[in-house]
């Protein structure tokens, strides 16, 4: 074994890869190191030999809502992650973890440094309800939520109250399914996964054992799909609490639908109006959790309890159906109803934020304004994910999302109209900024140690991680 | 493997180079250009296995790597080919519904294995998104998994 030939090999490797990255001419930013910003990347670097692409990440940890939003008990939704690795491995990209773009450095100074930046920083905002008592103890928003059981450091401390029996889920897309499922879920089966200890510690006290999951429209509105229904209507020791007449006319309504709402309707009317064979019906029985949805209910009051200071119910319109199908609208009929509950959570949608003032923000909508991932005047700008298209869709609707936002910028690096021939300095100009602003970014390979470490710590407990909840710690890891 | 009925040592020369074309079934793929590209695998390989190993250029084809969590490796087949290609699980179909341009005959490249009898079937990769523009109102309007 010669070590003396394996070092020069690798020595030579180095300044291949590094003389492959300076001889690529044009350059591009990537603002936000999750799937759009990875798939952006990707599709860049195989459609353009020239192209440099640097990642900009305002964590240590890349990888946005892959880590941070994916369930938990959904590890091979994550396999996503090994196609990420290979585009942060590319000669011509490089990934700039800790890096916080809008107070570390403007999108104004990338604009300068890079022939094109492309703006990927996802939806870190919540929508809120808008209505009184939603800043009572107990309501979460759950992107908070979801984050606190994924270990998202700024949602390490949020520490729900879960000494309730009733929780009631607002809205009824997949995130609202993820959080029911993790709150009825076995606990024997949440320690396998990489769901934090700390949350799985309080999940292990939970005094929770009935969630009921309410929507605005009726059962053919639900924007929550049939994999996640059926893991809630499968799920061990709970049984289905529904109101069979919110079902009336149902029957009816699924002939003339679409395979995928027809499949996922008739699994709900099974699930809420069919007799149980016996085995169901004794599995039923038994179960010591529930969980239900609700439909034609709107918020109006979160209510507080005797302390007048934790959430106790809540109060809700009565609506009804105006129009048909997915373009129908709930209209209020003046029936009031109220739930009881010890913990409300609000999963009616993330939210994207303006991170710069130089950049064209729509409030109304929470995008950047764009024509195909072109940013409306502001040549040389883009976006990708769901800061481009607003915060809905799945991993798959991200990436395409993001190859039609990369091919808009090859077609404008191509055609001449962003100059691309002059020279750009691309990181070689934000390092000495960032340097200077006592920034240290945190490399891949760093981000490969950060990773060994949460192995380390997931395999001593049986999981396949444990993940560091704190920035601090991350970046100490990452400088060993 | 077996070998053909004559098996005089001229017939075992031929079986033994037949053998190894016997082994692989052709599959054509069309891709999202209307291009044809021709590709062999081995009986039990999933049409995903193929991609995978014959370096197909789908773009994002595969995202979850075979595992039922995603659509990207959807694909159409004709009537007759789709017959042929078995019972489909409710597993499959639970993440097939959520494929853009689904029709009566697709299927998940990652659950289809191939078999002799699919000798020469065609596979055409579909369009992922509409028109190349990302619209937000695909199939239910998802949101994050």
């Amino acid at each position: 074994y010669d070590w003396r030939r394996n070092v020069m090999k690798a020595e030579l490797g180095l300044l291949i890869t590094r003389s492959a990255s300076s001889a690529a001419h044009q350059k591009v930013c990537v603002v936000g190191g999750g799937p759009a910003g990875f798939y952006t990347a990707q599709h860049l670097l195989k459609a353009c030999q020239d192209v440099q692409v640097d990642i900009y990440e305002r964590l240590p940890v890349p990888f946005g809502l892959v880590r941070f939003g994916v369930a938990p008990d959904h590890p091979e939704v994550k396999n996503v992650i090994s196609t990420f690795t290979q585009t942060a491995h590319h000669a011509r990209c490089c990934y700039y973890g800790n890096v916080n773009v809008g107070t570390d450095v403007s999108v104004e100074e990338l604009r300068e440094a890079y022939h094109a930046v492309v703006l990927s920083y996802g939806a870190e905002g919540n929508r809120s309800m808008g209505v009184p008592g939603e800043d009572l103890e107990g309501v979460y928003p759950a992107k908070d939520f979801v984050g606190w059981y994924n270990g998202l450091p700024s949602n390490r401390e949020l520490n729900p109250g879960l000494d309730c029996e009733t929780a009631v889920i607002l809205g009824q897309g997949n995130v609202a399914l993820d959080v029911a499922r993790i709150l009825l879920s076995p606990i024997d089966e949440l320690k396998k996964t990489d769901i934090t200890q700390r949350s799985l510690d309080a999940l292990a006290q939970s005094q929770v054992r009935r969630v009921l999951i309410v929507g605005r429209r009726g059962p053919l509105q639900i924007a929550g799909t049939i994999k996640e229904l059926r893991e809630m209507v499968n799920l061990p020791d709970t049984k289905p609490e529904m109101v069979a007449s919110e079902f009336e006319g149902m029957a009816e309504a699924l002939k003339v639908i679409p395979r995928p709402r027809k499949r996922l309707t008739e699994l709900m009317l099974k699930t809420a109006v069919d007799p149980p064979a016996e085995k169901e019906r004794q599995r039923r029985q038994a179960a010591s959790r529930s969980w239900g949805l609700r439909f034609l209910r709107s918020p109006l009051e979160v209510l507080a309890g005797p302390d007048g200071a934790r959430v106790a119910g809540i109060r809700l319109a009565v609506n009804r159906l105006e129009g048909t199908g997915d373009g129908s609208v709930a209209v209020p009929t003046g029936e009031v109803e109220t739930m009881d509950c010890g913990l409300v959570i609000t999963s009616i949608g993330y939210k994207s934020l303006p991170i710069d003032p130089a950049v064209p923000f729509d409030p109304r909508k929470a995008i950047v304004p764009n024509s195909l991932g072109r940013v409306q005047q502001a040549a040389g700008l883009y976006c990708s994910g769901w800061l481009k298209t607003g915060p809905v869709g799945v991993i798959a609707t991200t990436m395409n999302n993001s190859f039609d936002t990369a091919h808009s910028v090859v077609e404008d690096l191509t055609s001449g109209c962003l100059d691309a021939t002059s020279a750009k300095p691309g990181s070689t100009g934000i390092g000495p900024l960032l340097d200077k602003r006592g920034v240290k970014p945190v490399s891949f390979s760093d981000w490969e140690k950060i990773n060994q470490e949460e192995r380390r710590r997931g395999a001593a407990q049986g999981k396949p991680r444990e993940k560091l909840l704190d920035v601090e710690e991350m970046l100490k890891t990452a400088r060993t | 493997m077996g070998l053909p009925p004559s098996s005089s040592p001229t017939g075992l020369r031929r079986a033994a180079s037949q053998s190894s074309s016997d082994n692989k079934v052709t599959v054509h793929f069309v891709n999202r250009d209307g291009e044809k590209i021709t590709a062999k695998g081995s009986p039990g390989d999933s049409l995903l296995d193929l991609v995978i190993n014959e370096d197909l250029d789908f773009d994002g084809f595969g995202a979850c790597e075979g595992t039922l969590a995603c659509s990207t490796c959807h694909l159409v087949f004709s009537e007759e080919v789709y017959e042929k290609l078995g019972p489909v699980t409710d597993e499959e179909m639970d993440m097939l519904d959520l494929a853009y341009g689904l029709t009566d005959t697709s299927r998940l490249g990652c659950q289809v294995c191939l078999t002799r009898a699919l000798e020469g079937m065609e596979a055409r990769v579909p369009e992922s998104v509409a028109d190349i523009r990302q619209t937000q109102d695909i199939t239910m309007g998802m949101t994050m998994k």
